[in-house]
């Protein structure tokens, strides 16, 4: 037996987001919606044997699937995954089926183009994890942009407009120049085969190129400081479902890309500008970490938030140990679970108050007792508490940290500081405290739905903090083999 | 005194022959014509053109039979009137693209121009069909003078169908812009052509001047004056041709100016034949001076893509945001011709480079067909739908032809999985395979200030509330909807598969290289 999983993953639910689509008006809303989680359901379904069937003992390519797509630029539609991105095909599909039922009651105006959409782009973000054909990861990079423009500028806030092109343009900047770089490699080697160009021998000049033009794509993506600013915008202004997407999944594409692209392919380049990248990622692990202290509104908070973690996840990577790379993975998918249960539970919070002022609330545990501990223990992940899975990646990180350099270490480790000083000062002010005003008096706790989603997402939080195990026997191989194979000088 | 004259074989002019008598046959039909419809002229032209792409297509195959008897590798070309007239690849593909924009053009035109009166709707077709006639001439030119006829033939029936409309001050305004402009490139060309004609020793057939151009070439040390003299002038008329800057001024009038259904008539099939002008004159005929047209190209490609993209986001009608979009492709277009260079008769990577230039062409039109059609499809009496707040909260009007238009803008944005973007990559990647990093850098960069005013027409119909007096629904017929729409899936169809039509771009160029 030999399905195309991988195929299966990405196009099952692009399928059946034009299925969706095709529903039409919002007199169908039920059926769209129906549609929609089963279409999500299926994806993830789909996606479960990769890691049932996955082997952990090689590092090689698993399910890989190929195919001549275009002869005329040797390009081919070529997947497959390894123990880098298997979890975060995984990740994805579960996560849609989250954003898909908590749009069920929210989302109000033409449902059908919302569960399409984010059908959609879960279909593509697939692609960009499983292509091994530059040109396809390319293609998938991009198009994933489209629907992602359309959520925040339809379904967003009062200045989603804004937002959203801001969104577009910023990333179209970054994957433009990493275009370029594609070609330049196809020039040389002859092939758009990501493999390939792993091998391939490029001299030092080129490579500092070449890394520099991933940077402006990837960094952009993650988003690492100084071409941060976009993310704040988009946060904000997009619906809680598109926040989820964009902090649990889309951020992880551009770490990923890093892994995939810029360390195996200029690894004398990556070696070079380590510096560079340590410096970056510590700004951003503590100089946004101060600025979401100073946050007033919620979504933002946690959007500076997500740029500090991520930050640590790039440190994680530069580090070139198989310590802190595995960390970084682990805190990529914790911070995936993590801030996208934080998201969601500020979602919650705006439907029933739409305000995401911390100002505005004060004492919700008063009426909201379920939903309190539930955001307690999501506010505790967010910050770093042992035994919750945002400790996990940290701990390994900031002990991989400790080695290569004490104080980078204890830069590193003032996050623990910042992260619980931001995350719950926020949380006091929310959730404790008397009750200001009268619309948190008529708060109605969490529904069922609500509830599964924030359960099950508290289950995956706790699950990996006690267990991580699971995780990182899978990406151990290749992470291992990436790092062999980023020590050799390759000019 | 006739004793050398030999009748020419007309065969390979089949097409042209049969489209110039089908035109004076449907001129002439025309005035008995009562019923305000014209179905009867409409049914003829789009049967004349349709019997020009069958003629077009036996041609095709004659040569192809014809080139496996005498087991050519190549499919021979055909020559006729005296070596003046070609019947090639690059021809048979380009009329047959040319026949199939011009239909598609009349058919989306055709509800638009009924809906208004001042518009005399028999002389449309019939210039149309002069447009056209002009078009093939070019395209199948191989000589100076034959390639000015067909120039003027094809310039003289769109002055004529932009000032259609009398009683508009604005249409009146742009075809005069039009002719004036267009009759000063017309002179630039002709003089350029006299120059290297001069400098030739009275070369004019394509042929000819590429072997007296390689022949200097050999011999070394020949002074090069009056031919790049007459290279800058021939360049300058090329440039006004497909509109790039500095020679863009007469476009976005033109474009604003003419009914919508003529501004598609000049924006579309007619770049094909200025690809095919410029393909003729620059590659078959002067590759040898390739190293002075380059230059001249990539500073017109680098321009126009600056003034094009920055300008047209400043723009608030559609018609006019589209010229200068079209100045900003042309540019990117000619990255691709200026991309190869041609080192001491090595001609490695030049045919990939004027491929990608060609794709791009081709798909560039394909696009606008779309975007123009759809626009005279939403528009109706009274309502131009030309401005850019006509186009309001179109998602809530029409969701289905909302997604057609975003899957247009995003395709000429160059966003994958959309044809544009395989386009420009193409070209890009010739760019870079010659080593111009900072063209390519350029080009990229431009690209990116372009894709903000694509993505403005989106957020305009996906994220704005529509205007209270465009709520009108629709009222287009099913078959030109249908049309419209398999247009623009074509769009992203070419974009997921564009295998094919790459092939056939690098198969058609094939001969267009002069011999060594």
């Amino acid at each position: 037996m030999s399905y195309p999983l991988l195929s299966l993953a990405i196009w099952i639910p692009v399928a059946a987001g034009i299925i969706v689509l095709s529903t039409g008006s919002d007199r169908n809303a039920g059926l769209a919606r129906i549609l929609a989680l089963a279409g999500a359901m299926l994806g993830f379904v789909v996606t479960l044997p990769l890691y049932v069937g996955f082997d952990t003992t090689t590092a090689a390519m698993q399910f890989v699937e190929s195919s001549v797509w275009i002869p005329n630029f040797n390009i081919h539609y070529r997947l497959g995954v390894d123990g880098i991105s298997v979890l975060f095909v995984l990740l994805n599909s579960l996560i849609t089926v989250f954003v898909v039922l908590a749009g069920w009651q929210v989302i109000k105006r033409k449902i059908a183009q919302y569960n399409a959409a984010f059908l959609i782009m879960s279909g593509l973000m697939n692609g960009i994890f499983c292509a091994l054909d530059g040109m396809l990861f390319y293609v998938f990079f991009e198009a994933s942009l489209i629907p992602l423009y359309l959520i925040i500028g339809i379904w967003g806030g009062p200045n989603r407009v804004y937002a959203a092109i801001k969104f577009f343009l910023y990333t179209l900047l970054g994957s433009l120049l990493f275009l370029l770089a594609l070609i330049y490699l196809f020039n040389v080697s002859g092939s758009f085969s990501i493999l390939e160009w792993h091998d391939l021998r490029i001299p030092q000049n080129a490579q500092i190129w070449l890394f520099l033009a991933f940077l402006m794509a990837f960094a952009v993506k993650v988003p690492m400081f100084p071409v941060h600013t976009w993310l704040p915008d988009a946060h904000v202004e997009a619906p809680t479902g598109g926040s989820v997407v964009l902090a649990a999944i889309a951020l992880k594409l551009g770490a990923y890309g890093f892994l995939r692209f810029s360390l195996p392919i200029a690894p004398d380049a990556a070696h070079e500008l380590t510096w560079l990248m340590i410096a970056l990622s510590l700004i951003a692990v503590v100089y946004i970490g101060f600025v979401a202290l100073a946050q007033k509104d919620m979504k933002k908070l946690v959007a500076y938030s997500s740029i500090s973690h991520m930050g640590f996840v790039t440190l994680g990577f530069f580090m070139l140990s198989a310590l802190s790379v595995e960390g970084a993975l682990v805190q990529m998918i914790s911070h995936g679970f993590v801030s996208a249960a934080m998201f969601l539970c500020i979602g919650v919070l705006y439907d029933r108050m739409h305000s995401r002022q911390i100002a505005d609330y004060g004492g919700v545990v008063n009426t909201m007792p379920k939903f309190a501990a539930l955001f307690m223990l999501f506010a505790m992940a967010n910050a770093g508490l042992p035994a919750t899975s945002g400790f996990v990646g940290e701990f390994m990180v900031i002990l991989a940290a400790v080695k290569f350099n004490f104080w980078i270490g204890f830069a590193a480790a003032t996050t623990l500081i910042l992260g619980a000083a931001y995350t719950l000062w926020m949380y006091k002010r929310v959730v404790f405290g008397a009750m200001t005003n009268d619309p948190v008096r008529e708060l109605v706790d969490l529904n069922r739905r609500e509830f599964l989603i924030l359960a099950l997402l508290a289950l995956c939080v706790l699950g990996m903090g006690l267990y991580p195990q699971p995780f990182t026997e899978v990406m151990h191989v290749s992470v291992d083999n990436l790092l062999k194979h980023v020590a050799l000088p390759k000019y | 005194m006739f004793a050398n004259f030999a009748v020419p074989d007309f065969f390979p002019a089949a097409p042209e022959i049969f489209l110039l008598a089908m035109t004076c046959v449907i001129l002439l039909l025309d005035l008995t014509v009562q019923s305000p419809r014209r179905t009867l002229t409409f049914a003829l032209t789009q049967a004349t053109l349709l019997g020009c792409a069958l003629l077009t297509l036996f041609l095709f195959v004659t040569r192809l039979i014809a080139s496996q008897e005498y087991s050519h590798i190549e499919i021979i070309a055909n020559y006729t009137f005296s070596n003046m007239f070609i019947d090639d690849g690059l021809a048979d593909f380009l009329k047959l693209l040319t026949y199939f924009t011009v239909m598609a053009t009349l058919f989306y035109s055709r509800r638009y121009i009924e809906d208004r009166q001042a518009i005399p709707r028999g002389e449309y077709y019939v210039l149309a069909l002069f447009a056209t006639l002009g078009m093939m001439v070019m395209i199948s030119a191989n000589h100076f003078l034959t390639i000015y006829l067909g120039l003027e033939l094809l310039s003289l029936a769109l002055y004529a169908t932009v000032a259609l409309n009398r009683a508009s001050a604005t249409a009146t305004e742009a075809a005069m812009k039009y002719f004036v402009l267009g009759a000063l490139a017309s002179g630039m060309l002709l003089y350029g052509m006299s120059m290297l004609y001069g400098a030739t020793h009275g070369a004019l057939e394509i042929g000819a001047v590429a072997e007296q151009l390689r022949a200097y070439q050999e011999l070394g040390s020949v002074d090069k004056t009056a031919l790049v003299f007459g290279l800058v002038f021939i360049v300058a008329g090329l440039a006004f041709k497909l509109g790039v800057v500095p020679f863009h001024m007469w476009l976005p009038d033109v474009y604003h100016g003419a009914p919508t259904s003529v501004t598609l008539l000049i924006a579309a099939a007619p770049k094909l034949a200025a690809f095919a002008m410029t393909v003729r004159l620059l590659v078959s005929g002067m590759l040898d001076l390739s190293a002075d047209w380059r230059a001249m190209l990539m500073l017109l490609a680098v321009l126009s893509m600056a003034v094009g993209n920055i300008v047209a986001i400043m723009q608030t009608n559609i018609k006019r945001m589209l010229a200068y979009s079209a100045i900003s492709h042309m540019g990117f277009m000619l990255l691709g011709l200026a991309a190869g260079v041609s080192v001491a008769g090595q001609q490695h990577g030049l045919m990939e480079a004027y491929s990608a230039s060609m794709f791009y062409v081709v798909t560039y039109v394909l696009t606008t067909l779309a975007a123009f059609g759809l626009m005279m499809l939403l528009a109706r009496e009274g309502f131009e739908s030309d401005r850019l707040d006509d186009f309001k909260g179109l998602n809530k009007r029409s969701p289905w032809f909302a997604a057609m238009m975003m899957i247009l803008m995003l395709s000429m944005a160059g966003i994958p999985f959309f044809v544009g973007f395989f386009a420009k990559f193409a070209v890009l990647r010739a760019v870079v395979d010659f080593g111009h990093y900072w063209l390519a850098i350029a080009a990229v960069l431009f690209s990116l200030i372009g894709a903000f005013y694509y993505l403005r027409v989106i957020k305009i119909m996906y994220f704005d509330e529509p205007e209270a007096d465009n709520a009108a629904p629709i009222t287009a017929g099913f078959f030109t909807k249908t049309l419209v729409s398999a247009n623009s899936l074509a769009v992203a169809a070419v974009g997921l598969f564009p295998n094919l039509l790459l092939g056939i771009c690098n198969a058609s160029l094939r001969g267009v290289l002069p011999k060594i």
